[in-house]
């Protein structure tokens, strides 16, 4: 398989004037094309800063991390990221919203109008896309944060605990249909979260991260016997629950 | 949107409930009117009976008849229009030369830092006191007063629209960062956007200050003006002069917060 994103060597530190905090330490890891990968681990332990050099917009004290083999020195286009809230502009509508990321980046042009139309249509919000964002729900504010996501056609995904802020049955709901989505339209993804049923339903493999500084503690390759393979009907898979457990207990996790 | 149980059905209770409350505003507004009026009535009657006097403190009817002469010899529009205008192009360029100055200092963290005392202590600084030093600057003209206006104005509308932009939610920039945002995009597409609400607050607080800041100005220099009026008649202590001076500015800064009442309304419904 094609390695599409490659993590070398990487460290991570932050300076304040309280003194200088090492967030990730000569981490090493790899994303295959199509795949679908969680990271979880302690809180605090550098997964969201993880994502943010991965996706450019910091970079890291050293190591390299390339994206599609080459060397990231900012944000790329092809790497998308979706954030914890769904941050839609109040001030704009829906369609402004989704076309905000080919706004900045100059490519709002007549093909891409109509493939964001084509998106609102097959994921039905094209009867909205002249609503404001209070006018949606939150679940379907989460979609629409993820059009705008896919409107400037990333092949890879950064997903930073995109589903926390919703309530249960939702988050559940929008993970389904948001997993349905990135399959469909064969995007690679990186799933940060805390919710290791999420992280175990969704992925083909989680990278455990240990405490801060953020260094592998393990891998797993995650087979699951369901036929019809989509987060919810993973759930009831007989390993969900072996799963579930032994990343559990490598957590470490102390109240 | 959608959450009345029914269009056309009105339950007894949710009748009841909207006849209440539609008395209690009525008797809110009656009760006012009824005390401007009794205020009125009560000076007129206690300046006729001597209770009062007249002199010194005026009274109605020759207020109103001091208003319809200088209504009758357009001295009334003349003064008011001079005040209004000072006190608009006072409040526009404050207004905007205050939001620039607060862009610039979002720009520049450098800036910001080395300025924000001298800001703290010009905001603190009585604005009265540099009166005098305006009026030996530019003369005795329209421009010291419009000077003086925007003072008043300026330094209250850097804090505010600067503290706005700081306090701009960080995930939202840091989303079009993801998008490879320039810091001029970051400005244009979500500082500048979600700052246009404190914007809009400040605008109430600056045309009232603006205001001040004129009739102080008059005050000091001018020989037209609401501020004017107040200050001759106060010399030659024609009180009624002063007392229908008073009254109008009371009318032009209520008419004044009102306008910018109606186009904050305007905007956020735009947005």
């Amino acid at each position: 398989m094609e390695k599409v994103v490659e993590v070398v060597d990487v460290s991570m530190n932050y300076h304040t004037l309280e003194g200088e905090t090492q967030a990730i330490r000569k981490l090493n890891l790899y994303i295959t094309n199509g795949e679908f990968v969680s990271i979880v681990g302690p809180s605090g332990c550098g997964k969201s800063t993880l994502l943010s050099l991965i996706s450019g917009i910091i970079m890291p004290t050293s190591g390299k991390i390339l994206v599609n083999g080459k060397k990231v020195d900012g944000p790329s286009p092809s790497v998308g990221y979706m954030l914890q809230k769904d941050h839609l502009f109040e001030w704009r509508t829906i369609i402004k919203n989704i076309t905000i990321g080919l706004e900045i980046q100059g490519k709002l042009n007549k093909e891409n109008q109509e493939f964001v139309e084509k998106l609102l249509n097959e994921y039905g919000l094209y009867e909205f896309r002249n609503y404001y964002p209070k006018q949606l729900s939150g679940g379907m504010r989460q979609r629409v944060a993820l059009i705008r996501t896919l409107a400037t056609k990333p092949d890879i995904l950064l997903l930073d605990e995109p589903f926390s802020a919703l309530d249960y049955q939702t988050k559940i709901a929008i993970s389904e249909e948001v997993w349905l989505i990135l399959k469909k339209e064969k995007k690679t993804a990186i799933l940060v979260t805390h919710d290791l049923a999420e992280a175990i339903s969704m992925s083909d493999r989680i990278i455990v991260l240990t405490k801060r500084p953020a260094e592998i503690k393990s891998i797993h390759q995650i087979k699951l016997t369901c036929d019809y393979k989509t987060p919810i009907t993973c759930r009831e898979a007989p390993e969900f629950r072996v799963y579930f457990n032994t990343i559990w207990r490598e957590l470490d996790v102390h109240v | 949107m959608y959450d009345n149980m029914e269009k056309d059905y009105v339950s007894e209770g949710y009748k009841k409930y909207l006849i209440s409350h539609k008395r209690f505003k009525s008797a809110i507004r009656v009760s006012r009117i009824v005390i401007l009026i009794l205020i009125f009535v009560l000076w007129e009657f206690a300046a006729n009976n001597e209770w009062i006097d007249p002199f010194i403190m005026s009274q109605p009817s020759k207020i109103l008849y001091t208003l319809t002469s200088m209504a009758k010899d357009g001295s009334l529009f003349i003064h008011t229009g001079v005040t209004v205008y000072e006190t608009l192009v006072g409040f526009v360029i404050g207004t905007l030369l205050g939001s620039l100055i607060a862009i610039a200092l979002w720009w520049s963290d450098f800036l910001a830092s080395v300025l924000d005392p001298y800001l703290v202590v010009l905001n603190a600084l009585p604005k009265t006191a540099l009166g005098p030093i305006i009026l030996v600057w530019i003369g005795g003209t329209t421009k010291s007063i419009i000077v003086m206006a925007l003072l008043f104005s300026i330094v209250v509308t850097i804090i505010n629209v600067f503290t706005a932009f700081r306090n701009c939610d960080e995930d939202k920039i840091k989303l079009l960062k993801t998008f490879g945002a320039t810091k001029k995009q970051i400005l244009q597409k979500v500082v500048l956007p979600s700052g246009v609400t404190t914007i809009i607050s400040t605008l109430k607080i600056n045309v009232g200050l603006s205001l001040v800041g004129v009739i102080v100005g008059e005050f000091l220099v001018s020989k037209a003006g609401l501020g004017y009026l107040i200050i001759y008649g106060g010399q030659v202590f024609k009180m009624d002069l002063v007392m229908t001076s008073v009254l109008i500015l009371a009318i032009v800064a209520a008419v004044l917060y009102l306008s910018v009442l109606w186009i904050e309304k305007k905007v956020l419904k735009m947005m």
